[in-house]
C-alpha cells in the first residue's frame, strides 16, 4: 500500500521499457457510481496509475474544462469524503495505485490527521495538492508518514534551480514536472525550454518525473517522455471521458507503451 | 508585550502564509525580498509620500461630527475622512504603494481584481498615472450591477475581464485574477486589493493602509490632547480597518472594533460574518476564516455593500479575533441603509454602503458610551457610487 505500491507500479513500467502514463480524472463527474468502472476502464488500457481529481469550489490552479467537470461533479454532491467512502468500498477489487489531487481546504474540513487515516482504510497511495507549496507542507507531511501516503511535489518552470533541488529530494512516488506557467487544460504546443526543463529534473530526482499540464496528444506524449518517464493527462481525457468518447483514450495510453510501439 | 505579527513566513498566529501553486512561489517569494527592500529605502519612500500628498490628497481630515454627536447623545464621534480620497476610497493608497512597487520591480503590467469597481477603479487610475497595462477581472453578475464603474475603469485606459465562472462575484474574480498571474507571472503584478490572499500581500497592504491609522493616531491627538476611546472600521477583506487598527494595537486602553456584513441576517445564509460564523480553511492562498459547507466548498457571501461581499477575510483579522484585540461583530443591511440615511442628513455626508456599516456600529455603541468618551469611526469611502443601489433598496423614496 501507500508509498511501496507507486514505486513498484512505475518500477514494473519502466523496466518494460515502458513510459508511465497517469490519467486524471475527475471523481463523481458523471456520477459516483461509475468511479469504479471508470477506474477499471483505464487499468484496462494500460495506466499506471489515477490521479483522481476531487472536485472544488475554488480551484485556482485548474483551466476551464476540469473547473466545468467540478462544478459537475460539485452539482451531483460530490464530496471528498463521499469520493473515499467509495474507494473503501471497492478497496478489495482494485489494484490500480490512487492518487488523489485535492486543494488543501476539503482536506482541511475533514481534519487533516482523519484525513490521512480514511485515505489508509481507502488505499490510496498518494496525494498532489496543487497548492501547498514547500513552504507550508508541514501542515500534512506528519500525518501522511505515519501511514505511508506518498507527498507528490510539484515542480514548476518558473522554479530556481535551488528549489528545483529541494523539491526533487522532498518528493515521494514520483515528481510532478508542471509544463507550463499557467492552468491546467489542453495546449497545442510547449515552451522550447521544456525539454531542457524535464531533463534537468530527471538528473536530479530519485524517483521517476512525470510531465503533465497541457499533454493532450500522443504527439505529445512521444515527445515529452523523450525527457521525462512519463505524463500524466488531464483535462483531454476529462473531456473524452465526459462524452463518451473512449477509443481516443485507449490511443492517448497505448502511445506510452514504447515497448510494443517498437516491437 | 509589544504586537508583533506576522512571523517571517507569513503566520500571523495560526492564520497567514502561503497556499499557492508552485508557478507562483518564486514570485511571491520575489515580492517579499523586493518589499522588505523598497520599505527601507528612503527614495521610494519619499516617492510614495510625495504622490500620496500631491495626488491623492492626503492627509485626510479627521472630522468631529458634532450635529450626528449630539443627536446620538454619547460619545463625541470623529470620522477618519477617507471618502475625500482622489477615486472616493482608501482603496487608491494600497493601489499606489504596490504599483510604485511593481515598477521598482521592473513589472510592466498589472493584474486586478475588484467587487463594486472601487479597488478596480483604483488600480486604473495609478496605471495611467504610471503608465503600466492594466487588466482587472470582475465577476459577470457585478459587472452587471456597476455598469458605470466598468466604464469608469476603461476610460482610465484599463481592460476590463467580466468572469462567468462560479457565482460571478468578488471570490470568482480573485480566481480568475490569480489564474492570469499564474500565465503571466513573468511581467506582470497582482495588485491584490485587501488584506488577503498569500504573505507578503496581507502585510504589504496593511502597511500600504496604515497610514490612516497613524494619521488619525496623531490628528485625535491635537484635537483631543489624548487616545480615542474606541476606533471602528467595517470589513471585508478588511483593508481599511487593518490600517486604521495596526498603528493602535499597541494601545490598550483604545477598544477596537470591527464591523463585518450581516446580510440579510446572520439566521439566513446571506450574510459575510465570517469571525463568528465562518470556519478555519484555505483560500486565495491564505489560511483563514471562511464562510464554507461541512465539505470544506467555500459558500456565497452576501451584503447590500458589494464590497464587503467575500467569503472569507484577511487572516491579521483572523488573529486579532483569537487573541481577543479587536471586537468583531456585525451589521444587516437594513441598519447599513439607515445608518447611510442619518449621516447624510445630519452632517451632509453621504457614506459608501460598506462605511454605512461602521457608522451604523457607532449608533449602537454611542448607547453605551458617554459625553467624555471620544469614538473614531473610519469612513472608507463615499456614496455616490451606492445611489442606485440605495434608491432600489428603498423603492425609490427616500422616506423609506
Amino acid at each position: 500500500m501507500g508509498k511501496q505500491k507507486l514505486d513498484a507500479a512505475f518500477s514494473a513500467v519502466l523496466e518494460r521499457g515502458d513510459k508511465a502514463f497517469v490519467p486524471y480524472i475527475m471523481a463523481g463527474d458523471g456520477g459516483l457510481d461509475k468511479l469504479h468502472e471508470q477506474l477499471e476502464f483505464l487499468q484496462d488500457a494500460g495506466a499506471t496509475a489515477v490521479e483522481l481529481g476531487i472536485a472544488f469550489s475554488d480551484p485556482v490552479a485548474d483551466g476551464p474544462t476540469i473547473q466545468e467537470a467540478g462544478i459537475r461533479a460539485l452539482k451531483d454532491g460530490v464530496s471528498l469524503r463521499g469520493v473515499l467512502d467509495k474507494l473503501i468500498e471497492t478497496k478489495q477489487e482494485r489494484t490500480l495505485p490512487i492518487v488523489l489531487m485535492t486543494y488543501l481546504n476539503p482536506i482541511h474540513a475533514i481534519g487533516i490527521e482523519e484525513f490521512a487515516k480514511v485515505c489508509d482504510e481507502a488505499g490510496v497511495d498518494g496525494l498532489i495538492i496543487p497548492d501547498l507549496p514547500l513552504e507550508e507542507e508541514e501542515i500534512i507531511t506528519p500525518s501522511l508518514k505515519k501511514f505511508d501516503i506518498a507527498l507528490i511535489r510539484l515542480a514548476a518552470l518558473t522554479s530556481p534551480e535551488e528549489r528545483i533541488a529541494e523539491i526533487a529530494q522532498r518528493t515521494e512516488g514520483f515528481l510532478y514536472a508542471v509544463t507550463v506557467t499557467g492552468t491546467t487544460g489542453v495546449r497545442t504546443d510547449f515552451q522550447e525550454n521544456v525539454g531542457t526543463y524535464l531533463s534537468k529534473l530527471q538528473e536530479q530526482c530519485d524517483v521517476p518525473v512525470l510531465a503533465g499540464f497541457g499533454v493532450s496528444t500522443p504527439e505529445h506524449v512521444l515527445d515529452l517522455t523523450e525527457h521525462c518517464d512519463g505524463v500524466i493527462v488531464g483535462s483531454r481525457i476529462v473531456d473524452l471521458l465526459y462524452k463518451g468518447d473512449r477509443e481516443p483514450i485507449k490511443e492517448l495510453i497505448a502511445s506510452a507503451q514504447l515497448s510494443k510501439v517498437k516491437s | 508585550m509589544t504586537y508583533q505579527a506576522p512571523d517571517n513566513k507569513g503566520h500571523y498566529g495560526d492564520f497567514g502564509g502561503r497556499f499557492v501553486p508552485e508557478t507562483l512561489m518564486p514570485a511571491i517569494l520575489e515580492l517579499d525580498k523586493e518589499y522588505a527592500k523598497a520599505i527601507q529605502d528612503d527614495d521610494f519612500l519619499a516617492e510614495f509620500d510625495y504622490y500620496l500628498k500631491e495626488y491623492v490628497g492626503r492627509e485626510t481630515p479627521l472630522y468631529y461630527a458634532e450635529r450626528f454627536s449630539e443627536k446620538l447623545g454619547g460619545p463625541k464621534i470623529y470620522l477618519k475622512r477617507e471618502d475625500l480620497n482622489h477615486t472616493g476610497a482608501h482603496k487608491i493608497n494600497n493601489a499606489l504603494g504596490q504599483a510604485l512597487l511593481a515598477v521598482r520591480m521592473g513589472k510592466k503590467k498589472i493584474v486586478a481584481e475588484t467587487g463594486a469597481g472601487q479597488h478596480g477603479v483604483a488600480t486604473a487610475t495609478v496605471c495611467a498615472l504610471l503608465g503600466l497595462e492594466c487588466i482587472v477581472f470582475m465577476g459577470k453578475e457585478d459587472v452587471r450591477r456597476q455598469k458605470l464603474n466598468v466604464f469608469r475603469m476603461e476610460l482610465l485606459g484599463a481592460t476590463v475581464e467580466s468572469v462567468d465562472q462560479g457565482s460571478g462575484t468578488l471570490k470568482d474574480a480573485v480566481n480568475e485574477a490569480l489564474r492570469y498571474w499564474v500565465t503571466n507571472v513573468e511581467d506582470t503584478h497582482y495588485i491584490i486589493g485587501s488584506v488577503v490572499g498569500p504573505h507578503p500581500f496581507p502585510q504589504i497592504v496593511r502597511d500600504f493602509q496604515s497610514m490612516i491609522g497613524t494619521e488619525t493616531r496623531k490628528q485625535i491627538q491635537d484635537k483631543e490632547r489624548r487616545l480615542p476611546d474606541a476606533v471602528i472600521a467595517c470589513i471585508g477583506g478588511g483593508s481599511n480597518s487593518m490600517g486604521m487598527f495596526y498603528p493602535f494595537v499597541n494601545d490598550e486602553s483604545v477598544k477596537l472594533y470591527g464591523v463585518e456584513a450581516g446580510g440579510k441576517g446572520v439566521e439566513t445564509d446571506k450574510h459575510s460574518v465570517t469571525l463568528q460564523y465562518g470556519k478555519k480553511g484555505v483560500l486565495h492562498g491564505m489560511m483563514s476564516n471562511l464562510l464554507q459547507d461541512k465539505h470544506g466548498q467555500i459558500k456565497e457571501a452576501h451584503s447590500i455593500s458589494a464590497g464587503l461581499d467575500y467569503p472569507g477575510v484577511g487572516p491579521e483579522h483572523s488573529y486579532l479575533n483569537d487573541i481577543g484585540r479587536v471586537h468583531y461583530d456585525y451589521i444587516t443591511d437594513d441598519e447599513a441603509l439607515e445608518a447611510l440615511q442619518e449621516l447624510s442628513r445630519t452632517e451632509g455626508i453621504l457614506p459608501a454602503l460598506e462605511s454605512s456599516h461602521a457608522i451604523a456600529y457607532a449608533m449602537k455603541l454611542a448607547k453605551q458610551m458617554n459625553k467624555e468618551e471620544v469614538l473614531v469611526v473610519c469612513l472608507s469611502g463615499r456614496g455616490d457610487k451606492d445611489v442606485e443601489t440605495v434608491r432600489d433598496a428603498l423603492g425609490g423614496n427616500a422616506d423609506g
